[in-house]
């Protein structure tokens, strides 16, 4: 139906008693329209900070040396002066790029307070640096390789696909929205809504913490850009349905509904009251 | 007062409908006693009233849902508008809920508010029960009532979770697979009950088209007879009203039903539905195509239930995992059976029962229309209370992984806190309620006897300093009076006149001993002779005030020159 063959009735219906309920609904239908007007996708391929040839700094003996000199005062405090390990860290023999990478940029290494589990902060290390401590972990014992530009080429995968495969191995614990969600003892799965498409990527052949790996066996590498693709269709999609109240799902509903609506309505029953008397 | 009815046109105007329905059905007599019926009234009242209109809403709402959805269980390919779903193998049922969302005009919006409603249906229905309760409108003659209430609130909440359970999204799966994990708890019946229901193994073809008849048809055939018996149960019983000036056990006070009730109750129907619609407009309610459709081996974290279920999967979450397997016979699942049948099974039933319950304690047989004040019968509003308390418990259970990760706890923590919390904190919050409401009554008493403190200081002739204070008013005084007394029964005697012993002394016994823990501690209304002498004294400290005209604000220091 046109805008015009609306006014058209409205004026003539305007002294119709339920004028008013009908003006205010399809006032309520366009304010809800304007919501699903959809918002762009993001176009940030990687999500890197700077174009940076990894391949070469990788294989660099000088930036392999400054990974060194990074992890002999950052981290062998508790990953050993050789990586091997000490009683407050793991090895990270065999860990590969990947995951040092990963646990660099989401700034959850180095470790800081000790808690259920390792959090995700602001990175200390540029983006250079972080790179550089992975290409002299990687120097000490082959491990999972950052992902190549080709592998995280994600634009043009399947969503629907993705959805399907999120639902099916991330939303058990990151939720149906990628909002997180507990796990035992304290530990959680947390919210994807910061993750750049790089980081999912890592995230999911390194399986940090408490996460399963995925290798290419369990998730083809078209089906890890499928996954990506539809994370970030979840970082901003539309609202069809007007605000979102956090997906979280029924438990921010109940709450809304007996803060919000309960409460206007027990203030319009009070308020007729008074105008009563 | 009771009478005091408007004379004028608007009299003249029901006069006509009158006499227009007279003319055809000779119902004259009926109408006009009827139109001028006496609504008492307080903005309480009106929760019933949000709990009807809600009602009315669920079915105009749901009538346009029926027309586009399909409760079928057929896979098919989803090929519709919303992209992160084309493609995808699904149900018709969740297909055709797809559509209605995204591609039936106010499909969405109709969805949203029909789901809101739901939630606001059974909120209210529970908040009205808690406006009878703790007022004592379900005090005879309102038992049966109050019985068929329970019966409504029970309903309307299979309604709601059969409503749920139709788009069969992921969300609602993981409930409706939960729903036959109970069933198949039962002991003995359970996997021929389960066959029976969802016709062959969970989820089956069949279940859907049943649900959906049960949501559609007969849960909402069943709430419409029963809300009509309820209503013309209050209109036949009359309704109650609060204690005030003029109003006795034995009238009603308040407006006719026509024209001021009805249009009250008119313009509270548009204020419901108004603001249904809005929020509905603005807020996001079961975003069913972001759940993805159900797939058994699928499950995503955080799956909750809608909020009137939220206190059964928290009493299952709570619950330790007990199981006994007899050898070769079956396995009692405790861990299942206890926290979703037994637990609400007994609850439900004690809440039905409860008006005979407290009826058999106090042996109170009388007729009451006159509402109690909460403070006034301290051991049910303590009751009232620790019932609550138990509910929030098992309500916030549910939510334990949200809470966990809002709050950057652990979830065991929690669990644990809330199995201890289950059981000693409703009896703290029913001493602590009753300590309350008896400290009220001491300060009612003080006000009836002292009056109101003005805050204004009178010096006396020895130089001491007492604060004025003032008769409280009359309908304050109407109200402070209203308390009837609560009755003890006597001590039963062990034979009766002729020497024969008493039946099942034992129960008499023990009525006697509840009926004086009932009673024990209330704080005795002042006598006649003490409120009479009180109110000398109150009114003599007034008129040497304005003998001695100082009249001292409290919060200026006594003036020391006056010594
Ligand atoms: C305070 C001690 C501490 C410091 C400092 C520290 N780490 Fe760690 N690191 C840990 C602990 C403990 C773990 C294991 C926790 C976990 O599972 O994430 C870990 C895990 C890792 C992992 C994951 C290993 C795997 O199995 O995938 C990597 C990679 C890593 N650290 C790299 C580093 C780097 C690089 C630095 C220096 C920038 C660093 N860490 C500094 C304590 C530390
Ligand atoms: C068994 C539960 C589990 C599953 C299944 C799971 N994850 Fe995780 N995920 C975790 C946990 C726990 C962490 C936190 C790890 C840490 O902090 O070191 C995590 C962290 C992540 C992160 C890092 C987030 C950040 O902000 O730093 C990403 C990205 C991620 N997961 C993506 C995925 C994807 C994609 C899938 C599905 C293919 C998936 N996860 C499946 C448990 C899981
Ligand atoms: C479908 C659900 C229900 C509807 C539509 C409904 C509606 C109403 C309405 C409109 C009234 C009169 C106004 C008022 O007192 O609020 C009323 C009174 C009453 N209701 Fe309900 N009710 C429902 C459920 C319940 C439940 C769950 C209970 C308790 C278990 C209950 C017990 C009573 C009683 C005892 C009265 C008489 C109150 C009095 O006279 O003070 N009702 N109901």
């Amino acid at each position: 139906m046109s805008t015009n063959r609306k006014t058209l009735k409205l004026s003539r219906f305007r002294k119709h008693p339920a004028a008013i309920l009908v003006v205010l609904l399809v006032g309520l239908f366009t304010t809800g329209g304007l919501y699903s007007v959809g918002a762009n996708a993001a176009n940030k391929m990687t999500g890197r900070e700077a174009v940076v040839d990894i391949e070469s700094i990788m294989s660099d003996p000088a930036s392999i040396d400054q990974g060194n000199r990074l992890f002999a005062t950052g981290c062998a405090t508790c990953h050993g002066l050789k990586a091997q390990g000490t009683s407050d860290g793991p090895t990270l023999i065999g860990v590969g790029a990947a995951s040092v990478h990963f646990q660099v940029a989401t700034g959850r290494m180095p470790m800081g307070a000790p808690g259920a589990q390792v959090m995700r902060k602001k990175p200390i290390y540029s983006e250079e640096q972080s790179l550089q401590l992975a290409a002299y972990v990687a120097s000490l014992s082959p491990g999972p390789a950052i992902p190549t530009d080709e592998q995280l080429d994600w634009m043009d995968a399947e969503l629907a696909e993705g959805g399907e495969l999120f639902r099916s191995n991330c939303a058990q614990c990151h939720a149906f929205a990628g909002r997180g969600g507990a796990l035992t003892e304290g530990k959680y799965a947390p919210s994807l809504m910061l993750a750049t498409p790089i980081q999912i990527y890592e995230a999911m052949i390194t399986g940090p913490q408490a996460m399963p790996i995925f290798n290419d066996k369990t998730l083809t590498v078209e089906e890890k850009q499928a996954v990506i693709k539809y994370i970030e269709y979840l970082k901003d999609s539309p609202n069809p349905g007007g605000l979102e109240l956090g997906r979280y799902g029924p438990v921010t509903e109940g709450l809304f509904l007996f803060t919000i609506v309960i409460g206007a309505l027990i203030a319009a029953a009070i308020w007729i009251g008074v105008k009563a008397k | 007062m009771s009478n005091s009815v408007n004379q004028g046109p608007i009299d003249k105007s029901i006069d006509g409908t009158v006499k227009y329905l007279d003319d055809r059905f000779s119902t004259a007599g009926f109408i006009k006693r009827n139109m001028r019926k006496v609504f008492p009234d307080h903005w309480s009242f009106m929760l019933g009233e949000i709990a009807l209109y809600s009602f009315i809403i669920l079915l105009l709402s749901g009538t346009y849902l029926t027309f586009f959805y399909k409760p079928s269980m057929l896979e098919i390919v989803y090929d519709g508008s919303y992209l992160p779903l084309k493609g995808i193998k699904m149900s018709e049922a969740y297909a055709s809920t797809l559509e209605i969302s995204f591609d039936v005009r106010g499909g969405l919006l109709m969805r949203q508010i029909h789901h809101w409603a739901a939630l606001l249906f059974v909120a209210s229905v529970s908040i009205h029960l808690l406006r009878v309760f703790f007022t004592g409108a379900f005090r005879k003659p309102r038992e049966i009532n109050w019985l068929i209430g329970t019966g409504l609130l029970t309903l309307a909440i299979f309604e709601g979770f059969s409503g749920y359970s139709l788009p069969d999204d992921l969300l609602s799966g993981t409930g409706l697979r939960i729903a036959s994990g109970i069933v198949l708890a039962i002991p003995v019946v359970g996997t021929y009950a389960s066959y029976l229901v969802f016709g062959g193994e969970f989820p089956g073809l069949d279940f859907m088209s049943r649900l959906y008849t049960i949501h559609v048809l007969l849960i909402p055939g069943i709430l419409l007879g029963l809300i009509t018996a309820h209503l013309m149960m209050v209109w036949y019983q009359k309704h109650t009203q609060y204690p005030g000036p003029g109003r006795t056990n034995n009238n009603v006070v308040g407006y006719p039903l026509l024209p001021v009730y009805m249009a009250k109750a008119g313009g509270f129907f548009f204020i419901v539905f108004g603001i249904l619609v809005l929020v509905s407009a603005l807020v996001t309610i079961n975003p069913i195509w972001a759940y993805g459709p159900y797939i058994p081996d699928q499950v995503t974290a955080g799956s909750q239930p809608d909020w009137y279920i939220g206190w059964l999967d928290g009493s299952t979450r709570l619950m330790p995992n007990w199981e006994i397997t007899i050898p070769g016979l079956f396995t009692l699942s405790l861990n299942v059976l206890i926290p979703t049948l037994i637990l609400p099974g007994l609850m439900f039933t004690i809440l039905g029962l409860y008006p005979w319950i407290e009826q058999w304690i106090t042996g109170d047989k009388r007729a009451h229309h006159l509402l109690e004040r909460p403070r006034n019968n301290p051991n049910r509003t303590g009751l009232g209370v620790m019932a609550l308390t138990f509910y929030a418990i098992l309500w916030i259970s549910g939510g334990n992984d949200i809470i966990a990760q809002m709050l950057n706890l652990s979830i065991n923590a929690i669990t644990i806190t809330m199995r201890a919390m289950l059981i000693i904190a409703p009896p703290i919050a029913f001493v602590i309620t009753k300590r309350i409401c008896l400290s009220l009554q001491h300060k009612d008493k003080e006000l009836l006897l002292h009056g109101e403190p003005t805050g204004r200081l009178l010096r006396l002739p020895s130089g001491e300093f007492i604060e004025i204070h003032e008769p409280v008013s009359d309908a304050k005084r109407a109200v402070l009076l209203s308390r009837t007394e609560l009755p003890m029964l006597p001590v039963p005697a062990s034979h009766d006149a002729n020497g024969v012993k008493t039946p099942n002394l034992w129960a008499k016994k023990l009525q006697r001993r509840l009926s004086h823990w009932w009673s024990v501690d209330q704080v005795p209304l002042p006598t006649v002779a003490e409120l009479e002498s009180a109110t000398e004294h109150t009114l003599h400290e007034l008129s040497e005030a304005q003998e001695q005209g100082v009249e001292l604000t409290k919060d200026t220091p006594a003036p020391t020159s006056n010594h």
